[in-house]
């Protein structure tokens, strides 16, 4: 037996080191640092300890930016792809010719390269001195005036970012509600069709009910996920977010720790905080919800 | 009587094709907007740099199309840098995983030690941890370690997925005990048997999350973008930005999409060498969104 508890931990060894230096360790030292006041990086001393650091992170105005982008990111997103992946499913498990075909294609974006991909949309989007861009010639075709995407209004800017967003997460809700869909048992629906009870009955009745575990499951991590919604906003944006004014939380927390604006990973580490409460928050409310509504 | 019948059923006939045309536009409309900005990077990525300029109203099929964009992707940034660097990262991240997932996973599944149980809680808990929260101490205990602009650095913390060994452990302890036991009997070692019986039956597993890492490699922005500020240790994620930001001038849109395109082609092509894998894989456990 001794010799297995020596072999045992001599297994686990490595992984443990790894998650020790780089995880656990972390995590309380993220604390520590937020309590730190006047944390100087390079000389590594502070002056005390408190709540400083979250009241300076709440009263930046680059940070309720950031707050403020973020929730409206997460408000419009995550309902929004829920509701498009699941048409798509639905409409996916209702044909057999070209199914394949358009699950490969829907699956697309999930293997690209955020940043890559994003920098095409800002092509699609920009509007240059050269020329309006795609989109806005498509729009004209329906008689709208030319907007400026990436560099004019908030709306406008906040429209894309939404619309990148969404393009994004769509692969992976479709192939979870698309497996949720084939499994429901063939049986309930035989028993609707002698009923003949009509489809959309049976959608509301069967197939909503059935699926609603995985539904629920998308809308957890689709707020968690919007939440720390980042690297969509640079790839469009640049890495300028905050003149931009489209920083996410997320992106504040790397700014503060590194760049132009860098340095303070006191803040950072705040606002790390921060985040985690909110998601945390958002989660615990989603799942007491999911309690009364989801049928297991 | 019998025509109105006949009529009914002619009626929920034209609307079963009515509905099943509609769901075939639907579909092919989504699936136009996902394959559009592919299109658009491929076709931007072959118009000279002249004609793109020159179309106020772009045009949809390139009259004269050139590779020359390619050419200036390779040669007036480091593009193939970034390539390189990508794949070491890619390649050395993935391997060190699987050597420290497979291990771990063992060790959970089969070994009986004191402390198992707690230890496999508080991996479990890691699993709900947000990367947000432990990304700022990395890059302080990183940058301290002189590690920036180093493989090292960059590899080191992108080593262990919890998720990973938790998967594997599963389907390691899936495999009959009685084979473990058989080949104590014939007086195998654990590391041996480990590697000639385990690993080989659980491949369908390993090969889907070295995929899944691979892809979260290739991809991955945050880490290197906070850990290299030297060009010579870009990854592609990273070059992308560089190049957005200056590489070709700002206006050699072509170029630009030549690089994007060249970046994006690796994984597209995984993607359509192992898609079922990936899929499977992806509706396991990958969380993206």
């Amino acid at each position: 037996m001794e010799k297995n508890n020596l072999k045992g931990w001599l297994y686990l060894l490595p992984a443990a080191l790894f998650l020790g230096v780089f995880m656990i360790y972390p995590l309380i030292d993220v604390f520590v640092y937020s309590f730190e006041e006047g944390y100087n990086s390079a000389s590594q001393t502070f002056f005390g300890v408190g709540l400083y650091n979250y009241s300076y992170v709440l009263h930046d105005p680059y940070f309720l930016q950031a707050l403020k982008n973020t929730f409206i990111l997460v408000i419009i997103t995550v309902p929004l792809s829920t509701l498009i992946a699941l048409g798509i499913s639905v409409g996916l498990a209702s044909i057999e010719k070209l199914r394949h075909l358009f699950q490969t294609i829907f699956f697309l974006p999930y293997v690209t390269n955020t940043l890559a991909v994003g920098l095409v949309f800002m092509i699609l989007f920009a509007k240059t001195e050269y020329t309006d861009g795609l989109v806005n010639i498509i729009l004209g075709i329906f008689g709208m005036e030319p907007i400026d995407f990436i560099e004019g209004s908030y709306a406008a800017k906040m429209f894309v970012l939404c619309f990148y967003t969404v393009w994004i997460v769509l692969p992976f809700k479709i192939l979870i509600l698309t497996s949720a869909l084939a499994s429901v048992k063939q049986d309930y629906y035989n028993a609707a069709m002698i009923d003949g009870t009509p489809r959309w009955r049976v959608f509301l009745k069967i197939t909503l009910p059935m699926i609603s575990p995985m539904l629920f499951y998308l809308v957890i991590t689709g707020f968690i996920g919007a939440f720390k919604a980042y690297s969509d906003a640079v790839a469009i944006f640049g890495t300028e977010l905050n003149v931009a004014e489209m920083n996410t939380i997320v992106g504040y927390i790397y700014d503060m720790l590194y760049g132009d604006g860098g340095g303070y990973p006191s803040y950072a580490s705040a606002a790390a905080i921060i985040l985690f409460v909110i998601v945390l928050t958002i989660t615990s409310i989603n799942l007491l919800v999911s309690k009364k509504h989801v049928h297991y | 009587m019998e025509n109105s019948l006949q009529s009914k059923h002619k009626n929920t006939k034209i609307r079963k094709k009515t509905i099943k045309a509609l769901t075939y536009t639907a579909l092919g409309i989504w699936a136009l907007i996902v394959l559009f900005p592919f299109y658009w990077m491929i076709l931007t990525s072959i118009k000279s740099y002249g004609s793109y300029n020159a179309e106020s109203t772009p045009a949809f099929v390139p009259t004269d199309p050139t590779f020359d964009n390619y050419i200036t992707a390779f040669t007036s940034v480091p593009l193939l840098d970034y390539f390189i660097n990508t794949l070491i990262f890619t390649l050395a991240t993935t391997a060190l995983m699987l050597v420290v997932t497979v291990l771990a996973a063992f060790a959970f599944a089969r070994i009986n030690f004191k402390g198992k149980n707690i230890a496999f809680t508080i991996f479990l808990s890691l699993m709900m941890i947000p990367s947000e929260l432990v990304v700022i101490t990395n890059f302080v205990t990183i940058t301290n370690m002189d590690m920036r602009n180093t493989f090292m650095g960059l590899i080191l913390p992108s080593v262990t997925s919890v998720f990973y060994i938790y998967l594997l452990k599963e389907n390691f302890a899936s495999i009959p005990d009685e084979l473990y036991y058989a080949a104590k009997v014939d007086g195998t070692s654990d590391i041996k048997y480990l590697l000639k019986v385990m690993v080989p039956m659980c491949k369908p597993t390993i090969i889907t999350v070295t995929i899944l890492k691979i892809i979260e490699c290739w991809n991955s922005y945050v880490w290197p973008r906070l850990i290299t500020d030297d060009e010579a240790y870009y990854l592609v994620s990273n070059g992308i930005q560089a190049i957005r930001e200056g590489g070709f001038g700002r206006e050699n849109i072509p170029a630009m999409m030549a690089a994007v395109t060249v970046i994006s082609i690796p994984l597209i092509i995984l993607f359509l060498v192992f898609r079922k894998k990936i899929m499977e894989g992806v509706a396991r456990g990958g969380t993206k969104g």
